[in-house]
């Protein structure tokens, strides 16, 4: 019972924070609702006995890419008058935008539940969990049976970091820049020059 | 239904003793804290040949109770500028999630509230969790000074978790298993047997980069006085400004206790046989956090500020490809090895 109502307090804070982060008026806001939407799927996951992928939502969505949204959102100048200005004009793009998406969540559900492939996968045996943990059933499934689609994805990532590097990396000249060996590398008899200086004599340079 | 039934069955009953179990927990780790803040400024004060809190007490010893009243009495002061939902939110966060990573931490054999298969990926996102109170304090503040030191905080504490990260890993290669009591138990024996023997140069990226995550000295540009007043925290007060100091040190004792769970053997006692043996093991665990808390405050005292750019390259250029490099080697030894 307690799980059940537990799902549908989870299931209702994540829908509620999830329409909160398109209607909140101030962005900083909005990422807010954002995190708090990740942190109830987390527990969604939770509920569903899916521990591993629950910590990992947390830890890579809600630890690290929701900082750099939080941290780019909050240096914007927010002008919400500005904001607001462009919202009729860019309206049919969104909403094309959404429906292209929402048809294609749509064609994807319903392949997954006529597809015989699906439905075979479906039927195949999760492994006991008496016998797997949740980790090691994951952890076999992509490093073991689907290795080279792991490794194409993350050279797919790994394209796309360079990608990023590349489009921002520019050398200015004239830039001073510090070499950190040579600032450790510096002794004390090049740095300080010990002067005993007489009374009322002061130092000559 | 017999008194024992009620406890184990009814969802009454595991409530009351679910309750009861984090009261015991929070509680002396409140006190621990307390105490904390006065064992940092006593070590504080030796090393600057001062006595530090002495008049407050016996030896100052009611000290932080007598701070805790002062922040508890004063007034809390909202700034007109500043988002007040949020303003009065981050303190909260922080000092809330720098209490409930303890739900996973074992303090002895079976000693543990909740005793889940991923404590260890538990205890990184609680521990990464930290960093958005001290964003959203700097953002709601409206203040420049906050808003520059939640900048620095954000991009410190999320550099060094990369390198934390690494160091996670490599342990529980070592372990084999996510499960803190797990990984204690991998380590069962006298001191050489712990894995702050054979990980080593991990241990000491550890440590460096829990100084970091909690921005203690040489790392606590978020809030360095000369620069930033007071950084994130400029304009609380009272006992908002509280929360944030006992949620700092609250953080410190929770990465020590995770460098005594993954690195010290947890509550093994450092040599295996009796009269050692005898000695709880609960006991061996908060000496062992001590030992930990104590080289923190050595540090505060003994190292200079780090600049920014510094910090930044330590943790990317230096720490990041180190951890990496020991991550391949440990787990090339693990293989061909062991």
């Amino acid at each position: 019972m307690i799980q059940t109502l537990a799902f549908y307090v989870f299931a209702a804070v994540t829908v509620v924070s999830a329409f909160m982060v398109i209607a909140a008026r101030n962005p900083v806001h909005s990422v807010l609702y954002l995190i708090l939407a990740f942190f109830n799927s987390a527990a969604l996951f939770l509920l569903m006995g899916a521990e591993f992928i629950a910590m990992i939502l947390v830890i890579v969505y809600v630890g690290a890419v929701a900082v750099l949204f939080l941290f780019v959102v909050m240096m914007l100048d927010i002008n919400i008058a500005e904001l607001r200005q462009g919202f009729l004009k860019y309206l049919p793009i969104g909403a094309a935008v959404g429906t292209a998406l929402f048809a294609e969540l749509l064609l994807v559900l319903g392949v997954w539940t006529t597809s015989p492939i699906a439905n075979e996968m479906l039927r195949a045996k999760a492994p006991d969990l008496a016998r797997m943990s949740n980790t090691q059933a994951l952890g076999q499934l992509i490093y073991t049976d689907y290795l080279f689609l792991f490794q194409a994805a993350g050279m797919v990532l790994l394209v796309a970091m360079i990608g990023a590097i590349v489009l921002t990396l520019r050398t200015r000249p004239g830039v001073r820049r510090q070499r950190i060996a040579d600032q450790i590398g510096r002794r004390r008899e090049e740095a300080v020059v010990l002067v005993k200086a007489g009374v009322g004599e002061g130092v000559s340079s | 239904m017999t008194l024992m039934e009620f406890f184990t069955t009814h969802w009454l009953g595991q409530l009351i003793v679910i309750v009861a179990q984090c009261l015991a927990i929070t509680v002396p780790l409140l006190v621990a804290v307390a105490y904390m803040t006065y064992v940092d400024r006593k070590v504080w004060a030796a090393i600057q040949l001062r006595r530090g809190p002495n008049v407050v007490g016996p030896f100052g010893l009611l000290q932080p109770f007598a701070d805790g009243l002062k922040l508890v009495l004063k007034e809390t002061i909202v700034p007109s500028g500043a988002n007040k939902v949020l303003f009065v939110l981050a303190p909260m966060i922080t000092f809330a999630t720098a209490l409930i990573a303890w739900a996973v931490v074992p303090f002895d054999d079976g000693w543990v509230l909740a005793d889940v298969n991923v404590g260890i990926l538990y205890l990184f996102a609680i521990s990464s969790l930290g960093v958005y109170g001290i964003i959203i304090a700097g953002w709601a503040s409206n203040s420049k000074y906050a808003f520059l030191g939640a900048l620095r905080s954000a991009a410190q504490m999320v550099s060094y978790e990369v390198s934390i990260g690494f160091v996670l890993v490599t342990v529980l290669l070592c372990a084999g298993s996510l499960n803190l009591s797990d990984i204690v138990k991998a380590q069962a024996g006298g001191f050489w047997n712990w894995y702050w023997l054979p990980l080593l140069p991990m241990f000491v990226v550890f440590f460096i980069s829990a100084l970091a995550e909690t921005n203690r000295t040489p790392f606590d540009l978020p809030m360095s006085e000369a620069e930033l007043v007071a950084g994130f925290h400029t304009e609380y007060s009272a006992m908002a400004f509280g929360l944030f100091f006992l949620g700092e040190y609250a953080n410190m004792i929770l990465l020590s206790g995770m460098g005594a769970v993954l690195f010290l053997g947890g509550w093994y006692s450092p040599l295996p046989f009796a009269p050692f043996t005898w000695v709880p093991g609960l006991v061996w665990f908060a000496l062992k956090i001590a030992v930990l808390l104590f080289v923190f405050s050595w540090t505060k005292g003994t190292v200079p500020r780090y600049r920014y750019d510094q910090l930044m390259r330590l943790g990317w250029k230096i720490f990041l490809p180190f951890s990496l490099l020991w991550l391949v080697l440990t787990a090339a030894a693990i293989q061909f090895l062991g």
